[in-house]
């Protein structure tokens, strides 16, 4: 299923979509949508074979967790297709983009904008930190860290079963410093599973601020590298080197594509709140009034109207 | 004399493993020690070995259970949980994967010390939504418990032994249904897992001492049938022993208290096993008596239960299983 849009356009969208909702919500996660638009909009847009979704347009609401008393049970696949053999499969390991993914899903078709409006709603299945049962989650990936020793285990068993489709699973440099990713990656390269990629926003953010002040992690690649990955590194911002780093061959190893990205990027506003990023609150009233302003000409859009 | 059966799960997994192709053998670098190595050998392409990385591992077992497959996740009982303890949560027991995580070396049946000892096992798989737990007691559960493992829709956590296990029972186990092995009316005893072997070297002295004992073995640990340990506590005169190869707290003497109270039923009840406390590294005969967890413990704790003073010493136990080929098969390793 293709999207009707240009690439361009549903990242513009994307964080035209968070920039309204954290306006309209006294906060957000804006500057996931600012550095991942691209990489999203690429994923969904043209990266992966997807199929039509099989979830409906609206949300349902919570439905309940994985029980023996609940045999209905869905997780919130659906909006990416069918788990179909020729089909490819999307994890989004850092669960708090689970707003940039949801404003993807409306971009290109897959979530009606209401479903939007139920984002951190108790009753919800569009929860806050994407859950398994939110719109595009299969998996749980709230703890940092175990995205890709799941898409490693999927990725080998659709290997196994001669299925044609890929295992892509979006990642977070954060993540890099949790010792399972580099667990994930030996086992990866060692298990030759090629039908494994990865595509890692290095915003170089964390939650407390600058990855640098929290904790350094050296030169990513060559690491990455020397555990057994094929790595290519390009500005996550230009969708061609997007599309060239794709097509990198890989065989016998998995493919991580380190996205070089800026956290304020489309926003530039937001670079007077660096280094404190990961969600974005408003201090004051004329704070969250100067913000809305700012950002909605660089946008290119009207002011948000919001009530207080 | 009781027959020894030696290395008992090798056999039994390859022959079950070779008949169910969607059966994945995992293992963290713990091949041998988990009697899986034969069958990596003779079954390359169904063994992922997944190196010194559990948190991985429990991940990537996860993928495979998303994938369809049936992943045997083998290494000691320990690792299973106490590292990953996370990644079990997230990638296996929420999304109830079809993982069966064979933890060996339940308790102090290692000489590894504590940070080899798997003694709240019980206590952390049993309180996980979606999570099954099975123990095995003698040779013929460990024949059973692949089987019996892979018919759980869901995870499942098992306490396996291994090297020369002792039989015991001649019929299969089947999950959900408790064994009674006596059926006395003094005292009720409720065991699992290598602390069965003691009850019944216990059982001969004291039915000779005129204590009649209701004997219980447990193999299924969650679901617990709660229903039935009622009645048999309710038909006893004068309370309820549980001896367990674990700590007190969260294992078999908890869940039967938790039914007991819930059901307003007023019964003593003794509980055997670690008190609180870590044990450290020794032979398993040193440990079961050094913490309690053997016969002659279970004896002295139905002395204090009747006021009955029985005079058994370990010369009057019953011996059901000889020293000599006690864990012969690996006496010194890991």
């Amino acid at each position: 299923m293709q999207n009707m849009k240009t690439t361009e356009a549903v990242a513009q969208g994307i964080r035209r979509r968070v920039f309204e909702h954290t306006m309209r919500n006294n906060g957000g996660y804006l500057s996931q949508a600012c550095s991942a638009a691209e990489q999203l909009a690429f994923l969904y847009n043209e990266a992966l074979t997807l199929g039509a979704p099989t979830r409906p347009q609206i949300p349902e609401p919570f439905q309940g967790v994985p029980s023996a008393d609940n045999p209905g049970y869905v997780t919130g696949a659906g909006y990416n297709g069918p788990a179909a053999p020729h089909l490819d499969r999307l994890f989004i390991a850092p669960a708090h983009y689970a707003l940039v993914a949801y404003a993807t899903l409306i971009e290109t078709g897959r979530m009606a904008p209401e479903g939007l409006e139920m984002f951190n709603k108790d009753g919800s299945s569009v929860e806050m930190i994407g859950a398994e049962h939110s719109p595009g989650m299969e998996v749980h990936n709230g703890t940092l860290g175990i995205g890709l020793s799941t898409g490693a285990g999927l990725a080998w068993g659709r290997k196994r079963r001669g299925d044609s489709g890929e295992v892509c699973v979006f990642m977070s440099d954060g993540e890099v410093q949790e010792g399972q990713t580099w667990e994930a990656v030996q086992a990866a390269a060692f298990h030759g599973i090629d039908n494994l990629w990865a595509l890692m926003d290095v915003n170089a953010q964390q939650c407390d601020g600058a990855m640098d002040s929290v904790m350094e992690v050296g030169d990513i690649a060559t690491k990455l590298r020397d555990f057994g990955a094929v790595v290519c590194e390009i500005d996550g911002h230009d969708l061609d080197a997007l599309r060239q780093a794709k097509a990198e061959p890989h065989p016998g190893r998995p493919l991580i594509i380190l996205a070089h990205t800026s956290p304020t990027q489309g926003m530039g506003f937001l670079r007077r709140r660096f280094p404190r990023l990961h969600y974005v609150r408003f201090k004051s009233e004329d704070e969250r009034t100067e913000m809305n302003h700012e950002i909605a000409a660089e946008l290119g859009i009207d002011p948000v109207a919001y009530s207080h | 004399m009781v027959e020894m059966v030696n290395r008992p799960y090798a056999r039994a997994f390859e022959d079950y493993a070779v008949q169910h192709p969607e059966v994945l053998c995992l293992s963290a670098d713990l091949t041998s020690s988990c009697e899986i190595d034969g069958f990596r050998d003779r079954h390359p392409d169904q063994f992922l070995s997944m190196g010194m990385a559990e948190q991985n591992m429990l991940s990537f077992a996860g993928g495979l259970g998303l994938a369809g497959f049936r992943p045997f996740v083998h290494t000691f009982g320990v690792f299973l949980y106490r590292r990953p303890y996370d990644q079990l949560m997230a990638s296996v027991a929420y999304p109830r994967r079809k993982v069966r995580l064979m933890g060996f070396l339940p308790g102090i049946t290692t000489p590894g010390g504590m940070t080899h000892q798997a003694i709240e096992d019980i206590s952390v798989m049993r309180t996980i939504p979606n999570m099954t737990v099975l123990e095995t007691g003698d040779a013929t559960e460990v024949e059973n418990i692949v089987a019996a493992a892979d018919s759980i829709d869901g995870p499942v956590y098992c306490r396996v032994l291994r090297g020369a296990v002792p039989r015991l029972f001649d019929t299969p186990m089947q999950v959900g249904r408790m064994r009674v092995l006596s059926a006395g009316s003094d005292v009720l005893v409720i065991t699992a897992g290598i602390t069965t072997e003691e009850a019944i070297r216990a059982r001969g002295a004291l039915d000779a001492a005129g204590i009649s004992v209701r004997h219980l073995h447990l193999n299924t640990l969650k679901p617990f049938d709660a229903l039935q340990i009622l009645d048999h506590a309710a038909s006893v005169r004068h309370g309820v022993v549980t001896l367990e190869n674990h700590l007190v707290a969260g294992g078999i003497g908890s869940m039967v208290a938790e039914a007991m109270a819930g059901a307003g039923l007023a019964r003593r009840l003794i509980r055997l096993g670690l008190q609180d406390t870590y044990a450290h590294g020794g032979s398993r005969p040193y440990l079961m008596r050094h913490y309690g967890l053997d016969a002659l413990a279970l004896v002295h704790a139905i002395e204090r239960l009747t006021g009955q003073q029985t005079g058994i010493d370990e010369a009057a136990l019953d011996v059901v299983r000889i020293d000599a080929v006690h864990s012969a098969a690996k006496a010194e390793a890991l």
